[in-house]
């Protein structure tokens, strides 16, 4: 019986390690970024553009750039996403072609970053002749992040319960109307946090935009759709592999990883605070 | 009129769902039509079992891939050899053995790490677990296999507990009592009764994040050294199919033979990544209806 219960004790203690090594892994990733990014930080480097061949000024157009991809991102990915979900949870019967839509969300969400990528290049910069541009990248991005949007669209619907449909239903309301009026509103908040949950990866994405729009150095900011942009994810690659003096600009790239990895999780945080706060307000 | 309308919104959210299906499919063919001119001047069986990939050779460029499907392979299994046993025994901790106080702070943690962007995880193979492995092995410099299998690992490892954890919670507590009740201690109730029970769900996860691995672009590029000879083993500089897409398809003329190739690689990449997920996905649903 002791017997047990030593090995019960020692089963333990090796998965509590397991989830230590998880816990450490995290801790000395942000812990390296933090330490070695924050005396790159500086009002300079995050308001200039780089300067003398990148090895000096700051990261303001990759901010910009990947600011406005992630926006032309939710553009496409939001209604497309939440349309579909709606359809599939609202609307359709467990039938042949629900079951083949939902094979194709789970493997989308499978197929690999730099195969969308590919597509991008073939679909958006040559058929449809849009060059290597923000809009390319920033739908290529769109296109990625569709299945994410869907399946948290959904969860947030189905969270809604059949009652608050039912009533409008019964008092005459058409399907849509009882959408609209009774099922929308209430789900919105649920949609909205993993929505941008899942833009915020979009948003760290390399591969997608490296042959879509994304550009090694730009002087001036783009202005329009059409023009080539920087990127933050795509700066950080180019700062710690491609650049003639890797050494010399090393604080640079823990400067700009830090920059990211912040943004990245600046977005999570406020779509944890905007569904607190959309709360609030459907409480009052 | 009103019904009209109704029906109208119904058929538009039905065009929206076969949009995604239209995805997918827009995905595999404009793969396959840009990948088949290849095929007008490179051998397929040279392209699927060439051992040499050396596109801009002058007098006979070479298009075989089986350099990249090994350094692919290797790196992958590398990384599920780390990820997978950390990752069964985090999923049975967080199950199992932590309290819920101990759960609630846990999970966020892994969803962070899920979220921390490839390219920087790739940045700190540079810095980080180059230098380390240079300095355990006595190499020159850390990037290669190992360093790529490392970084693979961490990135598959959020996708493998969440979805073992929810495996092993879906397990009926009927199972997990009778073990109980028959004396069984609750070790052996986890590794006699709910990881068995729980094992198509785990694999699955596993395959899900074997997927991941397998597709991941970012830190392989930058960590793996990108050589793009056959490896000859973990300590040797490797380049994924992955990593060869993204290092060459910036420097090719756009529907060169070299550009179609590039696709090609796409299209073969796609086509593992499609087997393994829905492998995965069969393996889930099956499990699925055995707890129904």
């Amino acid at each position: 019986m002791k017997k047990n219960y030593v090995s019960q004790f020692i089963g333990f203690t090796f998965l509590r390690f397991c989830v230590f090594i998880v816990i450490g892994i995290l801790l000395i990733i942000l812990w390296d970024v933090f330490s070695k990014g924050a005396c790159a930080i500086s009002w300079e480097f995050l308001t200039k553009a780089p300067t003398n061949g990148m090895t000096k000024g700051g990261i303001f157009p990759a901010i910009v750039g990947t600011f406005f991809v992630t926006v032309i991102t939710a553009a496409l990915s939001i209604p497309l996403g939440m349309g579909c979900a709606i359809f599939l949870n609202e609307y359709a019967k467990d039938t042949k072609i629900t079951r083949l839509i939902r094979m194709s969300i789970r493997n989308l969400s499978g197929v690999p970053s730099i195969v969308y990528g590919l597509f991008g290049v073939v679909l958006f910069v040559q058929i449809l002749n849009l060059s290597t541009s923000m809009l390319a990248a920033g739908m290529t991005l769109g296109l990625m992040t569709l299945p994410w949007t869907i399946t948290a669209s959904e969860e947030a619907l189905k969270s809604i319960p059949n009652s608050y449909r039912e009533g409008s239903l019964a008092l005459g309301a058409t399907k849509w109307q009882a959408i609209r009026t009774n099922v929308l509103p209430y789900s919105i908040p649920g949609m909205l946090t993993g929505v941008i949950l899942g833009l915020s990866r979009a948003a760290g994405e390399t591969a997608p935009i490296l042959f879509t729009g994304a550009a090694f150095f730009l002087p001036f900011l783009p202005k329009s759709l059409s023009d080539q942009f920087m990127a933050l994810p795509y700066h950080l690659y180019i700062m710690a592999t491609q650049h003639h003096d890797i050494e010399g600009v090393r604080p640079l790239a823990y400067g700009t990883a830090l920059v990211l990895i912040t943004f990245v999780f600046g977005m999570n945080i406020f779509s944890v605070v905007l569904r607190y706060q959309l709360r609030k307000i459907k409480k009052e | 009129m009103r019904r009209v309308k109704d029906k109208m919104i119904h058929g538009l959210f039905f065009l929206n769902g076969i949009f995604v299906v239209a995805i997918l499919l827009g995905i595999f063919s404009l793969l396959v039509f840009t990948a088949f001119p290849a095929f007008k001047e490179i051998n397929i069986l040279d392209f699927l079992t060439g051992s040499i990939w050396n596109p801009d050779a002058y007098l006979e460029p070479s298009y075989g891939i089986v350099p990249m499907l090994v350094s692919t392979f290797m790196v992958t299994l590398g990384a599920l050899v780390v990820a997978i046993p950390i990752g069964i025994g985090a999923a049975a901790y967080l199950s199992d053995v932590a309290s819920p106080r101990v759960r609630e702070v846990t999970k966020p943690i892994i969803e962070i790490l899920a979220g921390i962007p490839s390219v920087v995880i790739g940045f700190l193979g540079i810095v980080l677990v180059g230098p380390f492995i240079a300095k355990v092995f006595g190499l020159s410099n850390g990037l290669n296999a190992i360093n790529g299998s490392i970084l693979l690992a961490v990135m598959a490892l959020p996708t493998i507990i969440s979805m073992s954890e929810d495996a092993l919670t879906s397990v009926p507590s009927n199972y997990e009592q009778a073990s109980l009740a028959l004396g069984a201690t609750k070790w052996q109730t986890v590794i006699k009764v709910k990881i068995p029970a729980a094992l198509s769900g785990i694999i699955a996860a596993c395959m899900l994040g074997m997927g991941r691995a397998v597709g991941e672009t970012m830190t392989v590029l930058m960590a793996t050294g990108c050589a793009p000879a056959m490896p000859k083993g973990f300590l040797d500089s490797v380049r994924t199919m992955t990593s060869t897409i993204a290092i060459e398809l910036g420097e090719v003329a756009y529907n060169s033979t070299h550009y179609y190739a590039l696709f090609a690689v796409g299209l073969v990449l796609f086509i593992i990544t499609f087997i393994i997920n829905m492998t995965s996905d069969i393996i889930l649903h099956k499990y699925e209806k055995v707890h129904r």
